[in-house]
């Protein structure tokens, strides 16, 4: 858990580095600082080959279903070497079907109706696995997000429903934005089991995950889980996320997921510092390595790309 | 050979293939137990079950996107959108999600999805019940979009959009569901992006699209009585666009006339005109001729519809115009 954590985290300080300080990457680009906890605890809570849906602001969780990291370091640098071979940038990393990463949009809300026909599916397929799609709060007023949810619930689709509450719909709060008094309250309304969850704790969130996925699976029953978490920074890479008081950000920053699960674990007994000092020097090696391995690639000669529209070379 | 009506030839399609490939399965609204608005589906939900043949909620957007995830899981889904009118609502999911998934997933996602959906013009719908706008897909690299005009393209074109790895807008004509014409028994499958010279001709060449392809084959038995020998080429499908066959007749007859229930502006008739005008220009006698409706939204006045829409007389007005 430690590992994947702060392996989104270094991952994405490096791209920040990469955009901000290097200036050798562009185009949008939405870090998922300090929603680690939900990616990592949900998807180390799923099985092998059930499907992510999640959206674009996936980088944690590509990572955290194990897309290689040089790969998604590749993409977003937009050589022929990445994940998406350059033709989907940050917005899409999280496209990796060997993985079972399986889809990432860049449309809000648009993921839902297609996670519902993927857990469709595989449940007509016969197949044992299921579905979890990711999404901000800023989905749940989406025309997709209803139709999807609804369709979900009726058709009892195996799928779980993650709503990240980072509080924030790029710079429009929730409560500006959302007219019922809690998103959970949403998916309740569908008649979907619902659970509110502390998503800037990791152990949370996979205990949750766990008895959620177990549901989808003998019994083909979605739940809807609202994470309450928070961004660290703005809305895309060049957003300072100026417009939020400091003392809420303050708040939210004793409260990140990484602290706090490190603290825990050193409570407990369960960690040394010894051992987290190593853990973040291994993984800050491969977010070196793979800026290396990106470096090193080129982008897709121009006239490949017609090969890559329509499948069967038509 | 046997005649069956352009509906029963379709539904011949679905059937065929659903007793071929388990992965085939149908969804949309009132496709069930209502048989189909048009009753494309008749019997489909008896033969083959609720977990094949799936009533949705009036919910396009969730249909369509259903259908793609569906297409991403292994399943071949034909997804049903009651009007051509409704796509709108499911744009997002058609044109932004499924065209460009194979893409920006750099080949490694593929898409295999057929949406078929038809247009009421002439069947007295009104403004919101009878549009039809191809074009609109022209713009959507990635997509596939059929237009089957006879009951045999509609079965045989139907066949290899369900057996194509990519997505296939298949768009049918409410005008034509009950009219009939031969259909071979069996499987058979029309490769799509391969134009069909209905009627072969000398002095001028139209291109139909869809319904206007019947309306073209009247006008030229008229223009014939004239003397005047006309070509007629059914598109049958849009994108991808066989120009080369078009461009063969073109550089033969000099004369070109696009009949299409579209919108005149920035209609199928424009990207043909355009591409025929860049590729065969020095082979055209005369201007390309565009026969489309004019650019206003559809009356619901009968008398009014029937002076809007295309039809064989219009034809004949445009081909006068540049023979002789």
């Amino acid at each position: 858990m430690l590992h994947k954590m702060l392996l989104i985290r270094k991952f994405e300080e490096k791209v920040e580095e990469l955009f901000l300080v290097k200036g050798l990457l562009i185009g949008p680009s939405h870090l998922y600082l300090g929603q680690e906890a939900i990616a990592t605890g949900a998807i180390m809570a799923l099985e092998k080959d059930d499907q992510t849906v999640t959206t674009y602001r996936g980088h944690g969780h590509a990572l955290a279903k194990d897309v290689p990291a040089n790969l998604c370091m590749a993409e977003l640098f937009g050589k022929s070497s990445g994940n998406c071979k350059g033709l989907g940038g940050s917005m899409h990393i999280g496209i990796y079907p060997k993985v079972g990463s399986l889809y990432a949009t860049a449309i809000v809300g648009s993921g839902i109706p297609i996670a519902a026909g993927v857990a469709l599916g595989l449940k007509l397929k016969k197949s044992r696995n299921i579905v979890a799609t990711f999404f901000g709060d800023g989905a749940v007023n989406t025309g997709e997000f209803h139709e999807g949810v609804n369709l979900i619930a009726v058709w009892k689709l195996p799928v779980l429903v993650f709503c990240e509450n980072n509080q924030y719909a790029m710079s429009t709060p929730v409560k500006r934005a959302v007219s019922s008094p809690s998103i959970a309250e949403r998916g309740r309304a569908y008649g979907i089991d619902t659970i509110v969850v502390d998503g800037n704790d990791v152990i949370s969130v996979y205990v949750a995950t766990k008895i959620a996925a177990e549901k989808a699976r003998q019994q083909s029953l979605p739940t809807f889980l609202e994470c309450i978490t928070y961004k660290m920074k703005g809305h895309g890479v060049y957003d300072k996320g100026d417009y939020r008081p400091k003392d809420e950000v303050a708040k939210w920053l004793e409260r990140d997921p990484i602290l706090v699960f490190k603290k825990r674990m050193l409570e407990k007994r369960l960690l040394t510092q010894t051992e987290i000092d190593q853990e973040e020097k291994t993984v800050q090696q491969e977010i070196e390595d793979s800026v290396t391995f990106a470096l090193a690639g080129s982008p897709m000669p121009f006239d490949e790309m017609k090969n890559y529209v329509y499948a069967g070379g038509a | 050979m046997r005649e069956l009506t352009y509906a029963d030839a379709l539904r011949e399609a679905l059937r065929e293939e659903m007793l071929r490939d388990p992965n085939v399965i149908l969804l949309g609204e009132e496709i069930g137990v209502f048989n189909g608005v048009y009753k494309v589906t008749r019997g489909l939900l008896d033969e083959f079950g609720p977990e094949r043949v799936r009533d949705t909620p009036i919910s396009e957007a969730a249909i369509t996107g259903a259908a793609v995830g569906l297409a991403l899981a292994g399943m071949r889904p034909v997804a049903e959108i009651m009007y051509m009118d409704f796509l709108p609502i499911c744009m997002d999911q058609l044109v932004t999600q499924a065209a460009k998934m194979r893409f920006m997933s750099g080949g490694q996602l593929k898409v295999p999805m057929v949406l078929r959906t038809q247009y009421s013009l002439g069947r007295q719908h009104g403004a919101q019940h009878s549009q039809f706008t191809p074009s609109w897909f022209l713009q959507v690299p990635g997509l596939k979009v059929v237009l089957p005009a006879t009951p045999h393209d509609a079965k045989g074109l139907l066949t290899s959009a369900i057996r194509d790895e990519n997505p296939v807008l298949f768009v049918e004509s409410g005008l034509l569901y009950r009219t009939k014409g031969p259909v071979p028994e069996g499987e058979y499958t029309i490769p799509l992006g391969v134009a069909d010279v209905k009627r072969k001709g000398d002095d001028v060449t139209i291109v139909g699209v869809s319904r206007c392809v019947n309306e073209s084959l009247s006008a030229a038995k008229t223009l014939e009585e004239k003397g005047v020998s006309v070509e007629v080429i059914d598109i049958r499908t849009l994108q991808p666009l066989d120009l080369q066959t078009i461009l063969d007749s073109v550089k033969r007859t000099a004369r070109l006339v696009i009949v299409s229930d579209d919108v005149k502006t920035g209609g199928v008739g424009a990207e043909i005109s355009a591409a025929v005008t860049e590729n065969a220009f020095d082979y055209l006698d005369a201007p390309v001729m565009r026969v489309a409706c004019p650019d206003t939204p559809i009356p619901f006045s009968p008398p009014l519809e029937q002076l809007y829409m295309p039809n064989a007389d219009k034809v004949i007005q445009a081909v006068d115009q540049i023979v002789g």
